[in-house]
């Protein structure tokens, strides 16, 4: 669960934002990211350059890795604690010909158990006077699952996503966002270390571990809406908020609200975010018994759910647009941190050996570091 | 939400599409008046590297995907 997904994330990234009539600017970031909490540290780079070639090209490439140190509820309680590194290339290009502005990207992310290869397309139109932009997207891609204490086990996955999204100036001092999304995903779906938990009266805890078994499809559709204000000040507030439903039953809100506060060479941003979910249909804490039903899982991210986020971030601008520096336009320097915290109403922590039933439920703590440089140019 | 209802949301926006094509609607916020849209603090997607980061990372640890998008970034002042 943690892995798929991503290339077809990194579309958004390299479609950037989608301004038909207008190439994205030209900038370039390094970005460091530091993810604490739950047993798990992960970290690494993200690069991106994008350059305008000529009037109506513009070329945009991203490098982005993981370095992963896990010894997460899961691994403590079904395995043993591993390392392993992410690597993702993308490359991307956006062609503008009028008020149209058409995209092809391709992804690709290597890990030495998990292959994935992403090519997206989408196309942007500006209408009413440059009021409103409408973006209709597709994206296909394939996984290749693999074990790394089996270098025979091998499947495939194949992922789809379809988006159409509206952007619309309301008013001089609002804009808003509509965005619908469906993936559609069909293959090898679930990770092929998890297990869950059954039942087992013949060992003395009185419950044993078998391998997850999934459906092989999963369609996804998700709605979201975005609005940000131009207060009376200078200043922003931005509110958002996505209704999400799957065929495996999860259904989920997600709410948040941001404030922008500019003061002098520094930008302040402060956000909180809510999201809380159902299960999926074969999501058990505890199975009755062995093989209990046709479909099962125990993967906490597909239980029921609830999680907060506080946002703080900080952004200092160190070359002003009025001046310039050499062929740097405006440059900024950026720092965030996330503080997420999730509490799960059906996944109990096994870790202190409690007797069955007696389990507490599992609670995340983590903490989301990121330092960035952007250079406009 | 049922597929029907997602159906006939695309419809609806598609619809806006071809409509462009044959009315004329003036548009009632004009250019010159979309100094504070073009302020960057207005940008839904000012920060698209960490955007995505985060966006990864909560898909990573959520049951949910997708929608947080932007169809355009910008104001369209240009």
């Amino acid at each position: 669960m943690l892995k798929r997904g991503i290339a077809i994330l990194m579309f958004g990234l390299l479609a950037g934002p989608a301004v038909a009539g207008v190439l994205p600017e030209d900038r370039s970031d390094a970005l460091y990211h530091l993810y604490v909490g739950g047993g798990v540290e992960i970290d690494g780079p993200s690069i991106l350059v994008r350059k305008q070639v000529g009037k109506s090209v513009s070329l945009v490439g991203n490098y982005y890795v993981d370095y992963v140190s896990s010894a997460s509820i899961d691994v403590v309680t079904t395995a043993s604690p591993y390392t392993e590194e992410r690597e993702q290339y993308s490359f991307g290009i956006d062609y503008l010909r009028g008020n149209t502005t058409m995209r092809a990207n391709y992804i690709s992310s290597t890990e030495s158990d998990f292959d994935s290869t992403t090519y997206s397309f989408s196309v942007s139109q500006d209408m009413f006077g440059d009021l409103t932009t409408l973006t209709l997207g597709y994206a296909y891609g394939e996984d290749i699952v693999g074990r790394s204490d089996d270098p025979t086990f091998s499947r495939d996955n194949r992922r789809q996503q379809y988006s159409v999204g509206v952007t619309q100036i309301l008013t001089r001092n609002l804009i808003a966002a509509l965005n619908v999304e469906t993936a559609t995903d069909e293959g090898f779906l679930n990770n092929p270390y998890r297990s869950v938990r059954y039942l087992d009266p013949n060992v003395a805890s009185g419950f044993s571990f078998e391998p997850e078994l999934y459906p092989a499809t999963r369609t996804s559709n998700a709605v979201g809406l975005r609005a940000r204000y131009f207060l009376p000040y200078r200043a922003a507030v931005e509110l958002e908020y996505r209704f999400f439903v799957d065929t495996w039953d999860i259904q989920g809100n997600t709410v948040g609200l941001t404030y922008i506060h500019p003061m002098g060479p520094f930008t302040f941003t402060v956000k909180g975010r809510y999201h809380d979910q159902t299960s999926a249909h074969f999501y058990r804490d505890l199975f009755p018994r062995s093989q209990a039903t046709n479909f099962r899982g125990r993967d906490k991210e597909l239980s029921e759910l609830t999680s907060y986020t506080l946002k703080l971030k900080a952004s200092y601008q160190f070359v002003d647009e009025n001046k310039g520096w050499s062929f740097v336009k405006k440059a900024t320097v950026t720092a965030s941190i996330d503080m997420i915290s999730i509490d799960y109403h059906d996944f109990s922590d096994l870790r202190a050996g409690a007797p069955i039933g007696s389990e507490s439920l599992y609670q995340l703590e983590a903490n989301v570091f990121q330092i960035f440089v952007s250079l406009w140019y | 939400m049922t597929y029907r209802a997602i159906g006939r949301m695309l419809f609806l926006i598609t619809s806006m599409a071809w409509l462009a094509g044959c009315t004329s609607i003036e548009p009632w916020v004009k250019p010159y008046e979309r100094d504070r849209l073009a302020d960057p603090i207005m940008a839904l997607e000012g920060d698209p590297v960490s955007t995505a980061y985060i966006q990864h990372v909560f898909e990573a640890r959520e049951g949910a995907r997708g929608g947080e998008g932007a169809a355009g970034g910008g104001c369209g002042c240009n």
